[in-house]
């Protein structure tokens, strides 16, 4: 259950929840789609184009042979200390087959979208049918939806329960801005919200229905308008995996020099630990994510090298407060909030 | 016998010692009821053969009653109407009750020595607690309802209990740190997994804080508080002193 926090305006996390399905497209997944803000045709419409390897490659191939051709084997003088760490890779330069590319300013061809076999579920639509099932006092929106994903995890048998079926698939969920006002849901509005367990039995019954069937769930959701931070913390201790996104539009961020290069910041607030006692930790916490014209990288966050002598003494201050607040994964950095100046 | 374990996790995940325990108790041939009610019983299953225990099998000779909450509920949620003689465990969530009842007669019916059984003492494990108030069970409820089990389990019965909760510093949930600090208080070991102050690294996990609370039992004595940090690996925890890591040394 891989659950995003949503940037102030949406933007990014609109663009991730399409690179989920639009994953599913190209693997061949099943694809349910939720939402109450807009019709899921029209999401499904705007899912980014796959490319395919070779164009992708060309492209970056270029790149890559440029930064190559660099000889690193000269030995540090200066620096020396930082030879023995590993060279960062900021951008994918590996091409596995897990997962694949896709260009944001192309949208999917028809034809490779109906290859799925697909699901809508809005809500606007829904509201007629009464739920078969013991809404428990949840929000009639969230029991409504429930009702629909378990219906067609036993209907279509991602749940094993169809011993006919040979080819097993797996079922992509996505479900989009859960917990806004327009899921009936009163939670991003006022403080002492009505109803504080709806969405937490909600995930609950989600997880369940995950965790027995061949599913995958994204779920986005405007945590920024959530006031009540309890429901927070339940709805992380309940999901698998929680990243957050901050978008730098319109912060004081926007015009730090220690961001320019991106568009806004990655936070991994939870990885998920199955089926094993250790969960894979990467060695840095340090994520932004910036929107090129094609391509939407998330990548380390690297300082840029203090390099100018004209920068006044207050913004190197102002750097070196960010600095802190980045926890230990850049290194290059001197943290402190004194300067020694020679 | 007839202790009641607090396993306290902040900022981390805790779970490893829920893992540890219920290997331990398996292979110490004690009677184990695990209300799992946050993972499958895959993924237990998968860790304990890790750590060389197959709940499979335990389940199987009688020595494991695993109640497994995710499927419990959507048995109940999607389920038929459940038979008058066999309420569901987690009764609470349909509204009927609002108490935990049933699933304390869940747990000492399944702890109750039947004929023929030669395990040694029962068992209660808990994994985790934080979730029954996310699922609108009141801080009052869960709090009774660990008060029925420790009468049962651990005085009647003369068996352990071991309970997972999460908390956090600055948390805003007052339930659940309501319920946090209260079961400290009755608590005879507390094992608190915390993540490192400093942040993120990759040698040390977190650090755990032992507090044995020797205060509970006799009116003089004092707590004994023990801080180690471990590194957490694929079948086992290391747990060394504070600053002597292996990458360190």
């Amino acid at each position: 259950l891989v659950f995003t926090e949503e940037d102030k305006y949406g933007l990014y996390s609109n663009l991730l929840f399409k690179y989920f399905l639009a994953e599913g497209v190209v693997c061949g997944h099943d694809l349910f789609v939720a939402s109450a803000k807009e019709h899921p045709d029209n999401i499904l419409k705007e899912l980014p184009a796959p490319l395919l390897d070779d164009t992708y490659r060309k492209e970056l191939g270029d790149e890559a042979v440029a930064v190559k051709s660099e000889d690193f084997q000269d030995s540090m003088k200066i620096a020396w200390r930082y030879q023995n760490l590993p060279k960062i890779e900021a951008s994918p330069t590996t091409y596995t087959k897990f997962g694949h590319y896709y260009d944001v300013s192309k949208k999917m061809s028809p034809e490779l979208c109906q290859s799925v076999k697909w699901h809508s579920f809005y809500l606007h639509e829904e509201l007629s049918f009464e739920p078969k099932m013991k809404t428990c006092n949840m929000n009639i929106g969230y029991a409504r939806l429930l009702q629909s994903i378990q219906t067609i995890i036993s209907q279509e048998g991602f749940d094993g329960s169809d011993p006919q079926k040979k080819q097993r698939n797996v079922l992509r969920i996505g479900i989009e801005s859960l917990g806004s006002m327009l899921w009936g849901d009163d939670i991003c509005c006022s403080d002492t919200p009505e109803d504080t367990h709806s969405l937490t039995k909600f995930l609950y019954v989600l997880r369940g229905l995950l965790r027995k069937s061949l599913s995958a769930c994204i779920i986005t959701m405007p945590a920024h308008l959530i006031q009540n931070k309890a429901i927070m913390e339940r709805v992380t201790n309940l999901s698998d995996m929680v990243v957050g996104l901050e978008s730098f539009i319109g912060s004081e961020r926007e015009t730090n020099p220690l961001y320019k290069d991106y568009h806004g910041l990655v936070h991994v607030h939870q990885i998920p630990r199955l089926n094993s006692l250790i969960c894979d930790v990467s060695d840095t916490k340090d994520l932004a994510f910036r929107l090129k014209r094609k391509l939407f990288t998330i990548e380390r966050l690297h300082l840029p090298p203090d390099l100018s002598d004209t920068v006044s003494r207050t913004s190197k201050q102002d750097l070196a407060g960010s600095a802190k607040l980045l926890s230990s994964g850049c290194g290059a950095m001197a943290i402190g909030k004194k300067h020694l100046d020679f | 016998q007839g202790r009641f374990t607090l396993l306290r996790d902040t900022r981390t995940d805790g779970s490893f010692l829920v893992h540890h325990f219920l290997s331990f108790y398996l292979k110490a041939g004690c009677k184990v009821c695990f209300v799992a009610l946050l993972q499958s019983f895959s993924h237990y299953s998968i860790v304990a053969q890790k750590l060389g225990v197959s709940l499979a099998a335990a389940k199987e000779r009688g020595q494991l009653v695993f109640l497994e909450g995710l499927k419990s509920c959507l048995d109940l949620v999607f389920g038929e109407e459940e038979l008058p003689g066999q309420p569901s465990p987690l009764q609470f969530l349909s509204g009927s009750t609002s108490d935990l009842r049933a699933l304390f007669d869940f747990v000492r019916v399944s702890l109750s020595p039947a004929d023929g059984d030669s395990w040694k003492g029962p068992v209660l494990l808990v994994d985790d607690l934080s979730v029954l108030l996310s699922l609108g069970a009141a801080p009052v409820a869960v709090l009774d309802f660990i008060h029925y089990c420790r009468v049962s389990v651990c005085y009647q019965l003369k068996g352990n209990i071991v309970v997972l909760v999460h908390s956090n510093e600055d948390s805003e949930d007052e339930e659940n740190e309501l319920v946090v600090n209260s079961l400290c208080h009755h608590s005879d070991l507390i094992l608190w997994a915390e993540g490192l102050a400093t942040g993120f690294c990759k040698d040390v996990h977190g650090q755990i804080k032992i507090i044995k609370r020797l205060s509970l039992r006799q009116a003089a004595e004092q707590d004994v508080v023990q801080i180690y940090q471990y590194k957490i690996q694929d079948r086992n925890v290391t747990f060394f002193a504070r600053g002597l890591s292996a990458a360190v040394l």
